[in-house]
């Protein structure tokens, strides 16, 4: 399918890569318009519940994306956050969905640059992989 | 530190011979009461009791193929507060094992509690239990005993186990028992194992002046033996699970007839949020919002959010999942949901080394955290 554009939902937290879209913005960089950035307070407070409902509305991949180890604004709720989504690269693939559709990133408030090529990159290879299941079957 | 113990069976009847260790046990001073599985003085069906008047250990049926609650939550609603008393819980192991999982998410306490495991010769769905007793209204649990521990097999009265049973690796009482009670591989004729486990075990036994005896070698091959052809049957079930389920498509048929009632997650011992996400107005949604989901693909299955609900239940709590079965067991319209999730949970367990109900100094994998792990998960 030639012109299928993927709709990414974007779980970002507000002290890093919210910030680091922000300044990606205001330093006019492009990146693709297929991201619908969720911003949240931190990465920790993703409850894999968010991600599952998104996957099954149709969105065609996920991305998590918050401080760098070490760096989160509340200690550590970037390190749960990495075992949630641990979690459920656990269980998703077990119902076909292809790792590829979930992603957890670390992007700091000044990587502005980064987070561009982060999402150049993410919208490329679910441009690859297709459509999403949810997308085409019905989901009951 | 174990000490192996034995009580005589008396006139070859085991029944009577764990209702007289129970009352026994029930007599000592300090234990106010003992929870377990009583049959019914009006109808002929089985439900975990307090029992604080020995007269009524009577009924007591700790091993009637019947199954129809999990204890765990029962004992969890015991002991969340202390009552000031002690009380004595004879408990399945996948009970035990639930129960453990609870107690990491400190919504139980055994400072009052003595946990007696008893070996577990399974359980029937409650449905065929039920066709069970109406065709063997008199002792049905010695039927389906002798059928079971003589090795005639499981098929009592041409009813076979619960499929959770048929898959559960785990017959024997967990370490964290106090006293286990010890019925596979011994001649249950003339007597029964007992193991005190704990010092708190150690104590009551001595009260009741046990005599000591050795574990044998036959106990130790027919456990054996049994772990191994459930894990055939369990290895079995993964694999013809995982071929139903392996796409959306496909989950979508095997949970097709889900009404999103809920059951499942009620009778889950360990589903443990106090207030459920899904029976809060959340999904109560606008009336709006279903016709745009129905005009997106032409259809919406109402109720909605069916797929929704079992994936964010896997998430959830595949982890604490010990496999009891009660979820298939309370489900109205048959879907395995039992194999479901012992399939997931098998993997999520092992994606981080655990194994629900194994010990209390292991925490639930989504309560801790290490610094430098699961680095692959990330994209740096």
């Amino acid at each position: 399918m030639e012109d299928f554009e993927p709709v990414i939902v974007a779980f970002v937290c507000n002290w890093c890569t919210y910030t680091a879209a922000d300044l990606a913005g205001t330093s006019r960089l492009s990146y693709p318009k297929n991201i619908r950035l969720i911003r949240v307070m931190c990465t920790g407070m993703v409850d894999p519940q968010y991600v599952i409902k998104a996957l099954l509305e149709g969105a065609d991949g996920v991305l998590v994306s918050g401080c760098h180890p070490g760096d989160c604004h509340y200690i550590n709720g970037n390190y749960k956050a990495r075992r949630r989504i641990k979690l459920l690269k656990t269980i998703l693939p077990q119902i076909g969905f292809e790792q590829e559709r979930l992603k957890l990133t670390w992007i700091g408030a000044s990587d502005g640059i980064r987070f561009a090529e982060i999402m150049r990159e993410l919208v490329d290879q679910l441009t690859e992989i297709g459509q999403s299941q949810a997308k085409l079957k019905m989901v009951i | 530190m174990a000490s192996n113990l034995k009580i005589d069976v008396q006139d070859k009847d085991l029944l009577v011979t764990l209702r007289e260790f129970f009352r026994l046990i029930l007599e000592q001073e300090d234990i106010s009461a003992i929870f377990v599985s009583q049959r019914l003085p009006m109808k002929n069906t089985i439900m975990p009791a307090l029992v604080t008047d020995s007269k009524t250990l009577d009924r007591t049926d700790p091993l009637a193929p019947a199954f129809p609650i999990n204890g765990a939550k029962l004992l969890s609603r015991l002991t969340r507060k202390s009552s000031g008393e002690k009380i004595a819980a004879v408990l399945r192991p996948c009970e035990i094992r639930a129960f453990t999982e609870l107690l990491k998410l400190k919504q139980g306490k055994t400072d009052d509690l003595i946990i007696i495991g008893i070996d577990c010769l399974g359980a029937f769905r409650n449905t065929d239990y039920f066709r069970f007793v109406e065709k063997n209204p008199e002792r049905s649990t010695e039927l389906f005993i002798d059928s079971v521990l003589s090795g005639k097999g499981t098929t009592a009265g041409g009813i076979d186990l619960a499929p959770a049973c048929k898959a559960c690796e785990f017959p024997i009482a967990p370490n964290n028992a106090d006293i286990s009670i010890g019925l596979i591989g011994i001649d249950v004729k003339n007597q029964v194992l007992i193991e005190a486990r704990t010092s708190a075990g150690e104590e009551i036994c001595k009260k009741l002046n046990l005599s000591e005896t050795k574990k044998t070698a036959e106990r130790k091959t027919a456990v054996d033996n049994l772990v191994a052809q459930r894990i055939e049957y369990r290895d079995k079930m993964f694999a013809e699970t995982r071929d139903t389920v392996d796409n959306l498509e496909k989950l979508t048929a095997y949970l097709a007839g889900c009404i999103n009632c809920y059951n499942c997650r009620v009778a889950c011992p360990v589903c443990y949020c106090k207030e459920c996400v899904f029976v809060t107005d959340v999904f109560y949604h606008e009336p709006s919002q279903y016709l745009h989901w129905a005009k997106r693909k032409g259809i919406l299955k109402m109720p909605s959010d069916t797929l929704f609900y079992h994936i964010t239940r896997l998430a959830h709590s595949s982890m604490a999942c010990v496999g009891c079965g009660q979820c298939s067991n309370a489900c109205p319209n048959e879907i395995s949901v039992m194999e479901l999730f012992r399939t997931v949970a098998e993997k999520t367990q092992s994606a981080f080394g655990y194994e629900a109900g194994r010990s209390l100094d292991e925490p639930p994998p989504l309560s801790v955290f290490e610094k430098d792990e699961f680095l692959e998960v990330a994209q740096t």
